[in-house]
């Protein structure tokens, strides 16, 4: 009846991992408890959770990225604060969780943090820097949202029912396989991912579509804005790259749920393959994180440079150069697997030549700001402290892609160090700049500069003071994932790291009390204008927050800083002489059922429950065929209703408060 | 109907279909990386046989001839349907797309039956890793060619109970790339799996 699921799943082997069961349990609860008091169950679920709006589900993806944030960074301290006291003992995780948690940690902030939090800030912002009044397919954006969120509900259910991959966020076989691995570890990691890669790969074809064919008249594509472009060459790794992802995660589902052999030791299997295929998909990845964080950098150094973009089109080909070569470089995560010299030379060249129109970005933002007049909003900090600390990673990438440097540090602290600091300066301050800068255009009140501030200050102090030690630790030997070690002269280091995980931990704090302070102060701060930071770009437009229907009037284009010459040539805010009705998408519940029963289908076969698999994918199969027979999934917004919302919103610009 | 003469609700809708189109158009080209990487798999496993059969002993070119046959007939069929959607005869519509679909259940007994009589001789595909391969890649595509079979009933239910309407005619327009992409597929493994297996 529930396959291999019995009471001794119940995390009881240790009062830690009990105490992570109770405060998931036990913040699930709470916020029902909020949910249920504020009566808000009615108004979540029409105007949020069933809801085709590409901003409200770019909000809600953005929602989910946080709370995973919160989720990875407490594995991350726990981590560390291992690390620090555990020479020559125990430290307070058994081996058993301490490898649980550095698999949830990297797995949770690639899939569940850093991939929500890009899909978010891009489905916020694409459709109004284009002009348009959605994406091109909007209950699929829902469905890709409630599939990633049926994938990180997985990873949270591990940590209360069954355990998690002690396997690594990369989940390598032969160790990974059935024979080494029988428990429900690997299999939560693996339908997670693919539940979650469906919704990725989802979402880039939407993206595509939408930026293909949805633009403004007159945005031709050399017009369109660099967050724009970066977020169309991601979309077409995404779309391209996450396959490879759904071949190696499935082939190796197949081989521990059928016998099968392709990445066993035995039997003709080959665990190379697993290597290549799982990293076709990650070295796009990488890209797939790290370009739309270039574009928003590049929006804000314009922005608060008050200047052009220096060298847009060198920006443009940058970009869509590194999305090809990003195909190219993949082997340069396993050159220690022993490829031929000549094959590891290849993918070294590539790695080292990818590096090249990265570079050619450094200039385009030192070059904006050069003789601008620099605003230091914490956006702008974001992207300071980014240039700078990110060239640190990237030269450190250039070294490590010579393969004999790699065969050195390969698993060591130094190539934790490394990939660190390329994520955390390229993709998360690149989100957080994002996320500080667009707050007051998806909710209309300002954000808090001065807790910004203090979040960036500890991030990046944090930062320096908790990787720093790592390269030194790696240059010294010390392996990566170590629950133990017994050399004296690495705790130092160890103990220099678990503090700037502390000072980290006071940046996050710094985000709260920003999320608190500016909800707190919201009449105080209110923006009617739309454009609280003299924008340059069509966003900032229209209304904060948007109308559902963005624009009453499709924007023409003429330029790459469309809303700046508009506002130039004084047509900024002209209305039109009459509003005309409005199709617009209607909201749907089947995303979140398809996206609840993804999870239950997932939660199934990882405890071999085969009943609950047929009947969960058999309501699945029925929601998708209603669905796509429904001829008529819009709705007509009169032109009555369009002028009273444009009138109101006039009247309360002319009052500024 | 030129451009001049349509109303803005019908240039929207039409827009609509056409990025229904394009959006599928890369699905079809994500699906067909799947099948690459899939191909390539297959590739590498060729020796992986552990002592046990290889192609050569497993693989019959009858079966393998009929089934091709029969898909790429039933793309032909798929193209007439295609071609009565234009014309707007919705009976002979129905007509070829029962012909697809019979031809495609054809199809995917055929590949039922060499399963069976593979796992029936000990040949499965938890025998080797070889075989893993074989039995993935080619199952992947009757997957798919199960799928478009339950598609293409879904949609004959839709031409006989909404007749062929704009709506209608799009989702046939994308059920036909679908259908005549599996062919492509097809070609793949007859080429790749069935032929070198034999020869």
């Amino acid at each position: 009846m529930f396959g291999r699921l019995t009471i001794e799943a119940l995390p009881l082997y240790s009062a830690i991992a009990a105490g992570g069961a109770a405060v998931t349990v036990g913040g699930a609860l709470l916020v029902a408890i909020v949910l249920t008091w504020l009566k808000a169950w009615k108004y979540l679920w029409t105007d949020w959770l069933t809801s085709t709006d590409h901003k409200r589900i770019g909000i809600m993806y953005i929602v989910l990225a946080l709370i995973m944030l919160l989720r990875g960074f407490v594995d991350a301290i726990m981590m560390r604060a291992q690390q620090a006291m555990a020479l020559n003992a125990g430290g307070y995780l058994p081996p058993e969780h301490f490898d649980q948690i550095f698999s949830s940690h990297g797995t949770i902030m690639i899939f569940f943090m850093a991939m929500p939090f890009m899909t978010g800030l891009i489905n916020v912002i694409v459709p109004l820097q284009i002009g348009t009044r959605d994406v091109a397919f909007p209950w699929l954006n829902a469905v890709s949202l409630w599939l990633s969120a049926a994938g990180a509900g997985l990873v949270m259910v591990s940590l209360v029912i069954g355990k998690f991959s002690t396997a690594g966020w990369t989940g390598y076989p032969p160790y990974s396989g059935i024979e080494y691995n029988p428990g429900v570890g690997v299999d939560y990691w693996i339908w997670a991912i693919l539940i979650s890669g469906v919704g990725s790969t989802m979402s880039g074809i939407n993206f595509i579509v939408t930026i293909l064919k949805r633009r403004a008249p007159g945005m031709t594509l050399m017009r369109m804005t660099p967050f724009v472009w970066t977020a169309l060459c991601a979309s077409v790794l995404m779309a391209f790259a996450f396959p490879a992802i759904t071949v190696a995660c499935g082939l190796l589902a197949l081989d521990r749920l059928a016998g099968m052999h392709f990445f066993t030791n035995a039997h003709g299997g080959n665990m190379m393959n697993y290597a290549n295929l799982f990293w076709i998909w990650g070295h796009p990845e990488v890209y797939i994180l790290i370009l739309p964080a270039f574009g928003i950098f590049s929006e804000v150094v314009a922005t608060f440079s008050r200047k052009r973009l220096f060298g847009y089109e060198s920006l443009v080909y940058a970009t869509a150069a590194i999305a090809i070569l990003s195909f190219t470089v993949w082997l340069h995560h396993f050159f220690t697997m022993g490829s031929s010299a000549n094959v590891n030379a290849f993918f070294g060249v590539t790695t080292m030549i990818i590096a090249v129109p990265t570079g050619v970005k450094v200039f385009n933002w030192l070059l904006t700001m050069y003789r601008g007049r620099i605003d230091f909003h914490p956006s702008m900090m974001w992207s300071i402290g980014f240039i700078i600390t990110f060239v640190i990673g990237g030269m450190t990438g250039v070294l490590l892609a010579l393969p004999p440097a790699d065969f050195l540090m390969h698993n060591t602290t130094f190539l934790v160090a490394h990939f660190h600091n390329m994520i955390i300066p390229g993709v998360l301050f690149g989100y957080l700049a994002g996320y500080m800068y667009w707050f007051p255009k998806a909710f209309g009140f300002a954000f808090d500069r001065k807790w910004g501030l203090r979040s960036f200050w500890c991030w990046l102090i944090g930062f320096y003071l908790a990787f720093m030690p790592l390269y030194i630790l790696g240059l010294k030997g010390m392996p990566r994932r170590m629950e133990t070690y017994n050399d004296p002269s690495w705790q130092p280091y160890l103990m220099v790291a678990a503090f700037g995980a502390f000072v980290v931990m006071c940046g996050i704090g710094c985000m709260v009390m920003q999320l608190y302070v500016s909800i707190r102060d919201r009449k105080l701060t209110v923006d009617r204008t739309g454009d609280p930071f003299n924008g340059r770009t069509l966003e900032w437009s229209t209304s904060s927050p948007p109308p559902a229907y963005n624009f009453a009037v499709i924007p023409t284009v003429a330029d790459r800083e469309p809303f700046l010459e508009m506002k130039e040539k004084g047509t900024a805010y002209a209305r039109p002489a009459a509003y005309e009705a409005i199709r617009m998408p209607s909201n749907t519940p089947i995303g979140v059922i398809l996206g609840a029963f993804a999870f239950v289908l997932g939660f199934a076969i990882v405890w071999h429950i085969w009943w609950l698999v047929i009947v969960s994918a058999l309501i699945m199969f029925a929601a998708v065929i209603v669905r796509s027979s429904d001829d008529d999934s819009e709705f007509t917004l009169s032109a009555a209703e369009v002028k009273r919302i444009e009138d109101e919103r006039f009247r309360l610009m002319g009052t500024g408060r | 109907m030129s451009a001049a003469h349509m109303s803005a609700h019908e240039r929207e809708e039409a827009e609509t279909h056409e990025q229904r189109a394009l959006g599928f158009w890369l699905y079809l080209m994500g699906d067909a990386v799947i099948f690459a990487l899939l191909f390539a798999t297959y590739a590498i496993m060729i020796p992986g046989t552990a002592g046990g059969p290889g192609g050569k002993q497993l693989f019959d070119l009858n079966n393998a001839a009929l089934e091709t046959v029969l898909l790429l007939v039933s793309s032909t069929t798929f193209g007439i349907a295609s071609l009565q959607v234009k014309a707007g005869n919705r009976g002979a519509v129905m007509g070829w797309l029962g012909v697809t679909f019979l031809l495609g259940a054809g199809f995917v007994f055929l590949e039922i039956r060499e399963f069976v009589g593979l796992i029936a001789q000990g040949a499965g595909p938890d025998r080797s890793g070889f075989l893993s391969a074989f039995f993935t890649l080619v199952g992947t595509h009757g997957v798919h060619v199960s799928m478009g079979l339950l598609w293409i009933l879904i949609l004959s239910a839709q031409v006989m109970t909404k007749g062929l309407t704009l709506p209608v005619a799009s989702r046939l327009y994308r059920l036909g790339l679908f259908w005549h992409f599996l062919d492509i597929a097809w070609v793949g493994i007859f080429s790749i799996v069935y032929l070198p297996g034999l020869l």
